[in-house]
């Protein structure tokens, strides 16, 4: 059932688009919304522990019908912090 | 007899609701159900002329609601079938001539006296789609292979949950076998993973459809036609049947479906 190669069939599109607007739907969070969350987290983790902000990956993963938020926090290494 | 209510709703307008209520009640009675239909669109009634009753209207729900008739009045005995009535909309009134506890009021008198009472909502999800999930025992929620379609049913199944009316059952409608193979139409796989809700119907997009409502005759009367089979079976898995989907799916869906989704 995989489409030819060469041009992006717009099936294709039509999922994801309607991926990103669900969450949105279901969610009431907005991508703006979801860069300040992911900024507060930040500045709150770094209070605690180092870590690594520009790896910070934070998105909203879908479990059936349910949402969960989904935070990837790199922390830096101890030899790093050395060396700074 | 108590008659389960089973209420057809989609959110978005024109996915084709009116048509779907009519086969799947054709096709319950052709099985020797008696099967009462409950038009929901008050002021935009059209159950009627794609059952092809029209002619027949006396008095319509809100006559029931408002103590003009009795509830046995405003049924209309389709012909065709031993054991299916229609109790049509009226046309002249807006939504809020009826109330959702009208409705279950309504549903509670006819239960005991069928088997099973369909409720065509209106579009929206407004007063008339309250109105038509207020009595509903499971409500089959429609779509189209198509993002605003998909959308706005998502948005429906999250109120159906939410009302504590779910696990509400998906019909997709109008698919096209060959624009799904070839990459263009969302195939009804990617419609399941978005909505991750129970497939129960999938129709294919059949011309005949339309020459059946320009005739007053719903296609599930014959049963030959894709679409008519397909409502067919719809009806066999709302009486508890287990009736594998039409053919037009990948191999990978039928083990999805067999392999016990809830």
């Amino acid at each position: 059932m995989s489409p030819l190669f060469g041009r992006r069939r717009s099936a294709s599109s039509a999922k994801e688009r309607l991926q990103l607007v669900l969450i949105h739907d279901r969610t009431d969070l907005t991508p703006a919304e979801l860069d300040i969350l992911k900024d507060d987290l930040i500045a709150t983790i770094s209070r605690h522990v180092e870590i690594e902000p520009s790896a910070v990956e934070i998105r909203v993963a879908q479990e059936g019908r349910s949402q969960r938020l989904v935070a990837d926090i790199p922390l830096r290494s101890n030899a790093r912090r050395r060396t700074h | 007899m108590t008659a389960k209510v089973v209420t057809i709703t989609s959110g978005k307008g024109g996915v084709g609701k009116t048509t779907a209520v009519a086969n799947i009640a054709v096709a319950l009675a052709s099985r020797g159900q008696k099967v009462v239909c409950i038009d929901g669109d008050i002021g935009l009634r059209n159950l009627d002329v794609v059952m092809g009753l029209e002619n027949r209207i006396v008095y319509d729900l809100v006559d029931v609601v408002e103590g003009r008739c009795r509830l046995r009045q405003a049924m209309i005995h389709d012909k065709r079938l031993p054991e299916l009535y229609l109790i049509p909309a009226a046309q002249t009134r807006d939504k809020s001539a009826v109330s959702p506890s009208d409705m279950v009021r309504l549903c509670d008198e006819l239960r005991p006296e069928c088997d099973w009472i369909l409720i065509d909502s209106p579009a929206g999800i407004e007063r008339g789609f309250r109105n038509a999930i207020a009595p509903a025992d499971k409500v089959l929620v429609m779509t189209n292979p198509e993002v605003s379609a998909v959308r706005d049913a998502d948005r429906v199944v999250g109120l159906l949950d939410a009302e504590e009316k779910g696990p509400a059952s998906l019909i997709i409608n109008r698919l096209n076998p060959a624009m799904v193979k070839r990459g263009d139409m969302l195939s009804v796989e990617d419609v399941l993973d978005l909505l991750a809700i129970e497939l129960i119907g999938i129709v294919p997009e059949d011309e005949n459809v339309l020459v059946a409502s320009n005739r007053g005759t719903p296609l599930a009367l014959d049963g030959k036609s894709r679409a008519g089979q397909a409502f067919q079976n719809i009806a066999r898995r709302l009486m508890g049947e287990s009736v594998p989907f039409l053919d037009l799916e990948t191999h990978n869906l039928l083990q999805r479906i067999f392999a016990g989704r809830k």
